[in-house]
């Protein structure tokens, strides 16, 4: 570390002196580009896809088989009516491009959660009590990383059969490996310093450490990382839904939206590209939220739009 | 050393034993087998039959060790979708997705290392930013849809490859860019923090007061150190991209294990599915071991 760095933390430091954590941490969020673009662009596709259907007056099954594969509107032979153009089946294509925002996310956030769950209790459990635990732990973690995941997840959503509930119980049980790594490491830790030592010899009971004294020093890892997963989650949705072991049609998951527009390649190539585009947004700015709130909640960090 | 190797070597045997008991188990209780090879339209005589043909009726714990020593002979089963011995199946489809990884992995090297370098040796200037935007970007577009779109392009609009197929080497050129961007992120971020880290050294101080500087400094004194973990995890990558060849080689119509698979899942053939699952997991715990034994090899500090 270099002088000029060590004065700059100081000055850093005795500037923010009268500041809460909480308070630095806003001043660090107001300062970070990338946070605030993922943060408005998310916000904005959740805003489209729950709160826009409503008000608008149209379901995303509406067929009219007169309208069919009727282009965007900057393409001769579009119009405003159908801005988006439409589907195969003359359905408006923008709706359909609405409500798919809802399943991409509903998935997300379900997988991740599914995910966290099972990695964070894994990795608090292994880290707290080590030894023989810890290898039991460790071995499992070997196995599921070296399962074929999309593979497997195929599989299940096949025999089980789709639906969305499958789909974001499978998705969350077979990522939960990166949760447990980072939980674990920190909480391994954790448990060494004087105030988890403390919290013994009062007598409180081993639930009670990880869950009041470990747990909430690990909540700024735990966000990035569950933010993270869910950009991943809603990729393996939609490359399940887009191999067809999925969401199943006419449910309108952009994979499954890109899968349809695939016969239509030469002539209808929006049909492909829109939802595409939708699902690149969408993840974007999920992960640049994530790295964003990373920056954040490090305490090294010097804010500013670096990672 | 050899203690190293044999200690990864048995934890490599102990993790392929508990992926093939739960591949087993986890598929012939999902589906019923008997039902599988009678057919849709059978009833409950006929099913009863075949089970009791193929000795289905059973315990499982008897016929996963039949299965399990059949396979240890090289005997993979037979499949009821395809009529034919699994381990032919494999076999024909090998070397297609073998490329497929393999060319995949060096379009991850060639774009993702010199990106990683370049953005650590000008830390904060708009090289690293730009590296850093392309690791973000290619982290969020999903890979069957950047297929698609390179069909589009580079094939419909302007005809410089072919939209599909597995015949020329030329045909691959477009599926393994796809495969291969996907790994860019994670290895151009790894290659980056790991040669800043080796940058700030005291042993690279010593060799620029002796007047390296540049390429020499680089290439003599600090990729060595940095490319470890980088080493460890291209083999995880080229693990992934076996996996991850279900989604291109279905976009790209390549005929290998990764279309095996979709195909073999839809036609509900678990002893292909079964063996497929088995196969990838072994590739990636291989390669994984490997990774590990070069590692120890180039630093002797690993070998615990």
């Amino acid at each position: 570390m270099s002088l000029l760095s060590i004065f700059r933390k100081t000055q850093l430091v005795s500037d923010a002196r009268n500041l809460t954590p909480s308070q630095v941490m806003q001043l660090k969020a107001s300062h970070h580009k990338g946070f605030k673009f993922g943060l408005s662009l998310l916000l904005g596709i959740a805003l489209m896809g729950f709160v826009l259907p409503l008000m608008l007056d149209a379901s995303p099954y509406d067929q009219d088989l007169s309208m069919r594969l009727l282009p965007p509107v900057w393409i001769e032979g579009g119009s405003w009516q159908h801005w988006l153009g439409t589907d195969g089946n003359g359905r408006d294509y923008f709706v359909r491009i609405l409500y798919g925002a809802r399943i991409s996310l509903v998935v997300g956030l379900g997988a991740a959660t599914v995910g966290m769950l099972i990695g964070v209790t894994l990795g608090l459990i292994s880290g707290f009590y080590g030894g023989w635990v810890d290898q039991v732990v460790n071995f499992v973690l070997t196995c599921q990383l070296a399962l074929p995941g999309l593979l497997l997840a195929m599989t299940i959503v096949f025999l089980v059969g789709p639906s969305i509930m499958v789909v974001i119980l499978v998705i969350g049980v077979l990522h939960w490996t990166l949760f447990l790594v980072v939980v674990r490491a920190t909480t391994r830790r954790i448990r060494k310093l004087d105030y988890v030592t403390a919290a013994q010899a009062i007598g409180t009971g081993r639930f009670e450490i990880m869950r009041r004294e470990i747990l909430p020093n690990l909540m700024n890892q735990i966000i990035v990382i569950f933010t993270l997963e869910v950009g991943v989650a809603i990729l393996s949705e939609a490359s399940l839904s887009f191999l067809g072991v999925g969401i199943q049609p006419p449910t309108p998951s952009w994979g499954l939206l890109i899968a349809e527009g695939k016969d239509a390649l030469f002539y209808q190539p929006w049909l492909i590209i829109l939802p595409g585009i939708a699902l690149f947004l969408l993840v974007l700015a999920i992960n640049m939220m994530g790295d964003g709130i990373r920056d954040i909640t490090d305490p090294e960090s010097q804010s500013e739009g670096s990672s | 050393m050899f203690r190293f190797v044999l200690g990864r070597l048995l934890v490599v045997v102990a993790v392929a034993m508990t992926l093939s008991v739960v591949a087993f188990f986890l598929l012939n209780l999902a589906v019923d087998p008997a039902q599988a090879i009678a057919g849709e339209e059978a009833n409950l005589l006929e099913i009863e039959q075949v089970r009791q043909r193929y000795g289905f009726d059973r315990a499982l714990t008897v016929r996963y060790v039949e299965w399990f020593s059949a396979v240890m002979h090289g005997d993979f089963g037979v499949s009821y979708y395809w009529n034919k011995p699994v381990h032919e199946l494999l076999l024909d489809r090998v070397p297609e997705t073998a490329t497929l990884a393999l060319m995949a992995l060096s379009v991850t090297v060639v774009i993702a290392i010199p990106l990683g370098c370049a953005a650590a040796l000008n830390p904060n200037t708009w090289i690293d930013r730009l590296a850093l935007g392309i690791a973000v970007s290619a982290q969020a577009i999903p890979n069957f849809w950047l297929g698609l779109m390179l069909i589009i392009l580079l094939a419909v609009i302007f005809p410089v490859f072919p939209v599909s197929g597995d015949k020329t080497l030329y045909h691959f050129v477009l599926p393994s860019f796809v495969l291969g961007a996907s790994s860019v992120p994670p290895v151009m971020r790894l290659m980056r923090a790991g040669l800043l880290d080796v940058m700030s050294a005291d042993y690279i101080r010593t060799a620029r007061s002796k007047g390296f500087s540049g390429w020499q400094l680089l290439l003599r004194h600090s990729l060595r150190n940095a490319l470890l973990p980088v080493v460890s995890v291209l083999a995880v990558q080229l693990g992934h991209k076996f996996g991850g060849s279900v989604i291109t080689e279905s976009v790209f119509a390549i005929n290998g294990l990764g279309r095996l698979a979709l195909e073999s899942i839809l036609g509900a053939d678990m002893p292909t599915v079964q063996m497929l699952v088995f196969v990838f997991a072994f590739i990636f715990l291989t390669l994984n071991f490997l990774a590990d034994i070069i590692n120890a090899y180039l630093d002797p500090r690993l070998r615990t």
